[in-house]
């Protein structure tokens, strides 16, 4: 790979980005600027990326790289088109992440940080993302797919497959984090 | 129970339009000029006389939090931190607040700047919320479109700008050393105390940090008043509180309650019982993944606040109230939240960055059954290493929960090494 360049679009959000810090911090950007590069390439960061952002905010290449490796968000090998990130904490382990996992298993073929052969998904089971309401929840690329169970999420990873649009949120129709109406009804009656 | 009138969050759920027009039709940024004309002396008295108490897990009162700062010299700058990196295991209020009442966020960060004298603000929000800050993002330049934010904010006279930081992917960020680490551009990694944020914060100057909920509160506190806010909830634990209620509930939720509501009530009344009926119930984690379990005779009484809750050796935490019927494997879904605390670890301090992985490998054997009762004991030790002896509070935190187990269910452990030993 030839060396990394931030796109003209997206240069001027570098620009944006360093006016939220001192002049003399600018250091604080390194996070903003590895998602913005990491959204560029495709979603991972590749090494020259690290060379041009540390170089452009002054910092040594290796603390680019403590930066790199030690929050989860940032991959430093290609990843498939989908990532499939599972939470696997015990909320959503409690309702069901465990069968989902399964379906990785079963229908794509893959294990918890694995890439399906023809680099669509990529698997990896990550620490609680902060839905537990909605548990089990999965998230795919940006978005949350939440009230999984088995079905709807195999459900998903066809129509993912097949290039079909997929609808984030609730797969049982909540509404945000609201009581599913048919199950407090019921309970009521 | 809390009256409808008493409810802060009317948009938990996104029922509502959470853009500008939506929040002011629900009276966000209402006279907020006016708020800020009493003065910033008013508004610290005011929040500290409604009991206001830090909404992130330790309970830390408000009002006296912001008293902490340092008299301004004039020449070194302030900041003001909100802390949104949510992801203590059982909580996603915040993420509610985030994505469907944004507004609420904003106009308290701007009154809270002005208490502590900040022109800066920063709000950290986890990298995974990627729609949530989208959100946030957007509400935020709506405040700056409407004069709300930025230079003579709110026509108060008071220049703040606030400004998005996006974090990826770090549980240990939500201690507020390392969020400052974090936002300063290194691994998140705490910072010893003292000196305490508000001496030495963010970039080394005074800065406050604090949790969405507990400033998303503070613009209310202040247009009804601190009686009204005191007079919700039980003594030393005032207002309302949004609850995660997750795990085998019939209709998981978030909801806004009053301190103080009693767990049972809470579990029946808005996630429709336990799975099966409530002698279905095993054990309860009341506060978030780091408080230990109780057992379903202390859910029967317990109140939902930090008094009651450390009283039956528990504690509020969050509010993330994750709950367990009979099916669970209690060992195992201890061992899991082992695990994360493992995964999660800075690796900073030995005792947290080895104990948590050991705790987790030994916990995973008992699971399974191999081991001797013996080594319930050492695990029970190697918890007690651990607290205490962290910079932060990410070791008690992984401590607490395995100290809960065996408080609660060492039978349980020993019988599965009986078995494995019969077998």
């Amino acid at each position: 790979m030839t060396a990394f360049k931030f796109s003209k679009e997206n240069e001027e959000r570098v620009k944006e980005i360093l006016t939220h810090y001192p002049p003399d911090r600018k250091a604080s950007a390194i996070l903003p600027l590895f998602e913005l590069a990491q959204r560029q390439c495709g979603g991972w960061l590749p090494k020259e990326a690290l060379e041009a952002i540390t170089e452009m905010l002054e910092v040594s290449l290796i603390r680019g790289y403590e930066v790199a490796t030690f929050y989860t968000m940032f991959n430093l090998k290609p990843m498939g088109k989908y990532h499939l990130q599972i939470c696997g904490t015990t909320p959503c382990m409690l309702r069901g992440s465990e069968d989902l996992k399964g379906v990785c298993q079963r229908h794509l073929g893959i294990e918890n940080k694995e890439t399906t052969k023809d680099g669509l998904f990529t698997l990896t089971e990550v620490e609680c993302i902060g839905a537990c309401t909605n548990a089990p929840v999965v998230q795919i690329n940006d978005d949350y797919f939440e009230d999984l169970d088995e079905k709807s999420f195999l459900k998903i990873l066809e129509d993912l497959k097949a290039d079909r649009p997929v609808k984030p949120g609730s797969a049982i129709g909540r509404q945000g984090s609201a009581p599913e109406r048919r199950r407090a009804n019921a309970k009521g009656k | 129970m809390l009256k409808a009138s008493d409810r802060i969050f009317i948009n938990l759920y996104g029922i509502h339009d959470w853009r500008l027009k939506g929040a002011e039709a629900r009276g966000d940024w209402d006279k907020t000029k006016a708020l800020i004309a009493k003065g910033k002396d008013w508004i610290i008295q005011e929040i500290t006389a409604s009991g206001l108490r830090g909404r992130g897990g330790a309970g830390f009162p408000t009002g006296r939090k912001w008293g902490f700062m340092p008299p301004d010299d004039g020449k070194t700058p302030r900041y003001l931190v909100v802390n949104a990196d949510e992801s203590e295991p059982g909580t996603c209020k915040d993420r509610d607040i985030l994505r469907f009442e944004p507004h609420k966020l904003i106009e308290g960060a701007l009154i809270a700047a002005v208490a502590i004298g900040a022109h800066v603000g920063y709000v950290y929000v986890r990298g995974e919320f990627y729609t949530e800050a989208n959100h946030l993002e957007e509400a935020i330049a709506e405040a700056y479109k409407a004069g709300l934010l930025g230079k003579n904010a709110a026509k108060s006279g008071w220049d703040f700008d606030l400004y998005v930081h996006r974090g990826a992917g770090a549980y240990i960020c939500g201690e507020e050393t390392a969020l400052l680490e974090s936002l300063e551009g290194r691994k998140g990694m705490p910072r010893l105390k003292p000196p305490f944020p508000a001496i030495v914060g963010l970039y080394g100057c005074p800065t406050i940090v604090n949790n969405v909920e507990t400033l998303a509160v503070v613009p209310t506190i202040l247009r009804r008043g601190a009686s009204w806010f005191g007079g919700i909830g039980t003594s030393n634990n005032a207002g309302t509180k949004i609850y995660c209620l997750s795990g085998h509930v019939n209709t998981p939720c978030n909801v806004e309650e009053a301190m103080g509501i009693p767990l049972k009530e809470l579990i029946e009344k808005y996630g429709s019982g336990v799975r099966g009926g409530w002698d279905n119930l095993l054990a309860v984690i009341p506060g978030g993944s780091s408080v230990p379990l109780i057992p379903k005779d202390v859910c029967e009484k317990v109140l939902m606040d930090f008094t009651s809750l450390a009283e039956v050796k528990s504690g509020l935490g969050t509010g993330g109230i994750i709950v367990m019927d009979k099916s669970t494997d209690i060992v195992r879904a201890i061992a899991r939240l082992s695990k994360f605390y493992m995964h999660e670890s800075c690796g900073q301090c030995t005792p947290c960055r080895e104990g948590t992985g050991w705790i987790w490998r030994m916990l995973s054997r008992l699971a399974d059954g191999i081991g001797s009762p013996k080594d319930i004991d050492v695990l029970e030790e190697v918890t007690y290493e651990i607290e205490g002896h962290t910079i932060c509070a990410l070791g008690d935190a992984a401590a607490w929960p395995v100290q809960g187990l065996i408080r609660h269910f060492r039978p349980e452990l020993e019988r599965r090494l009986k078995i494995n030993r019969i077998a």
